[in-house]
């Protein structure tokens, strides 16, 4: 019994050491490659002038210090409520419940609510949050603004807003059918998914790029 | 302790509430939540949404198999087929091509103030799974089980005793292919 746990112990150790290198040398990687991502105070060009910028107020962080935070909050996320990050299904059970004040609780029984049944629930709670998040930082950077049409899209289609109304509205009705039929999204199956190294999961996110790059590339 | 805080019903919405605070904020900071963005990486000029979810996947799949083998985690697998995960992704994949938008970049724009986001993409994308729970009960019998191949993980593929190292090959792979992207100067 005791070797055994001696045996158990020691590969634990072995794990962490691998885990530890591995972390260090990533992140030796990241600093060598782009600049310590951690710093409190950051120096932008603007106007041919140096200025130092706190973090907070920054307009945009390093894409791998974003994804490592991500990374941590999948950790905090599998620990503390044991559920991977995911977006899509709570635009399902919205459906349902948009569906349930029209129609009453006859909704509830069919097949696919039976399976998510339209209530709120905590991945509801994550978009409300996440949108909640996403207006906190675009506040705090300045970059809060009602656009109708983004850049790209005036640059080549125009500033009519009703043109790409009309193709947002288009692409995410196919996006919306695409995510349930797939099983998840971009968070859920892009990051999620992937890093627990589910199959379906690698295979849905090479898809979703390979369908994403054909439809940009026909647009533009 | 965990169990406990897990079946805590109320206090895991508020949970959920702060961590999607969380990911909003570096979704929106990493710059994703703008159209741009996301149509800079579909027309492979623009690297940024590709390393943010590699960088994510390398950071949570060491956590996450961490914490599973010291009993602190638990495994959500998503099953597939052929006839879902990659008719179904190539669907998703348009979409978003022509939006610009993912499902969750497309909750953090609306929370950035693109109205394009709010009144066009998440309005499409509640029609859109509307439209699939009316279609369910037929591709439920029909194409979702074409090539099933269950839940499946790589650890289970290559029928490594050792998870650590199909572990170790993925994030290898993946800080391999950044250092790819940095040296090539995307």
């Amino acid at each position: 019994m005791n070797d055994l746990n001696e045996h158990v112990s020691e590969k634990f150790a072995k794990s962490r050491v691998i885990i530890g290198s591995l972390l260090a040398t990533s992140l030796i990687t990241i600093w060598s490659a782009i600049g310590d991502p951690f710093v409190v105070e950051c120096w932008a060009q603007q106007d041919g002038i140096l200025q130092s910028e706190s973090i907070w107020t920054m307009e945009r962080w390093s894409p791998y210090a974003v994804g490592i935070l991500i990374g941590i909050l999948s950790w905090i996320s599998f620990l503390i409520s044991d559920k991977p990050l995911g977006v899509s299904t709570a635009y399902a059970r919205s459906a349902g419940m948009i569906e349930k004040t029209f129609r009453g609780s006859a909704v509830e029984e069919k097949a696919y609510y039976s399976k998510y049944v339209p209530r709120i629930g905590w991945e509801w709670m994550l978009v409300i949050g996440l949108i909640a998040g996403a207006f906190t930082s675009a506040t705090l950077s300045g970059e809060f603004q009602f656009r109708y049409v983004p850049t790209l899209w005036e640059q080549t289609f125009g500033h009519t807003p009703l043109k790409r109304w009309l193709v947002a509205l288009v692409g995410g009705t196919v996006m919306g059918m695409g995510a349930r039929w797939a099983d998840g999204c971009t968070s859920g199956h892009g990051i999620s998914g992937t890093l627990q190294l589910v199959v379906s999961s690698w295979i849905a996110l090479a898809c979703f790029f390979v369908g994403g790059v054909a439809a940009a590339y026909m647009i533009y | 302790m965990l169990e406990k805080l897990r079946s805590r019903k109320k206090l895991q919405l508020v949970i959920g509430t702060l961590i999607g605070f969380c990911f909003g904020f570096l979704l929106q900071r990493g710059g994703v939540t703008r159209y741009d963005v996301i149509m800079g990486q579909l027309l492979l000029y623009d690297w940024t949404v590709a390393k943010i979810i590699l960088s994510a996947i390398a950071t949570g799949m060491l956590g996450v198999y961490y914490m599973k083998k010291r009993g602190l985690a638990h495994l959500h697998i998503k099953a597939g087929s052929v006839g879902a995960t990659v008719v179904g992704g190539l669907i998703f994949g348009a979409g978003f091509g022509i939006l610009g938008y993912c499902p969750g970049t497309m909750a953090g724009a609306v929370g950035q103030g693109s109205l394009d986001a709010l009144l066009g993409g998440v309005l499409g994308m509640l029609l859109g799974a509307g439209l699939y729970a009316q279609i369910y009960p037929v591709l439920s019998k029909s194409i979702l089980k074409a090539g099933d191949f269950g839940e499946l993980t790589f650890p289970d593929l290559f029928r490594k005793r050792n998870t650590w190292t199909v572990v170790c090959c993925f994030f290898l792979g993946i800080l391999l292919f950044l250092v790819v992207l940095e040296t090539a100067g995307l």
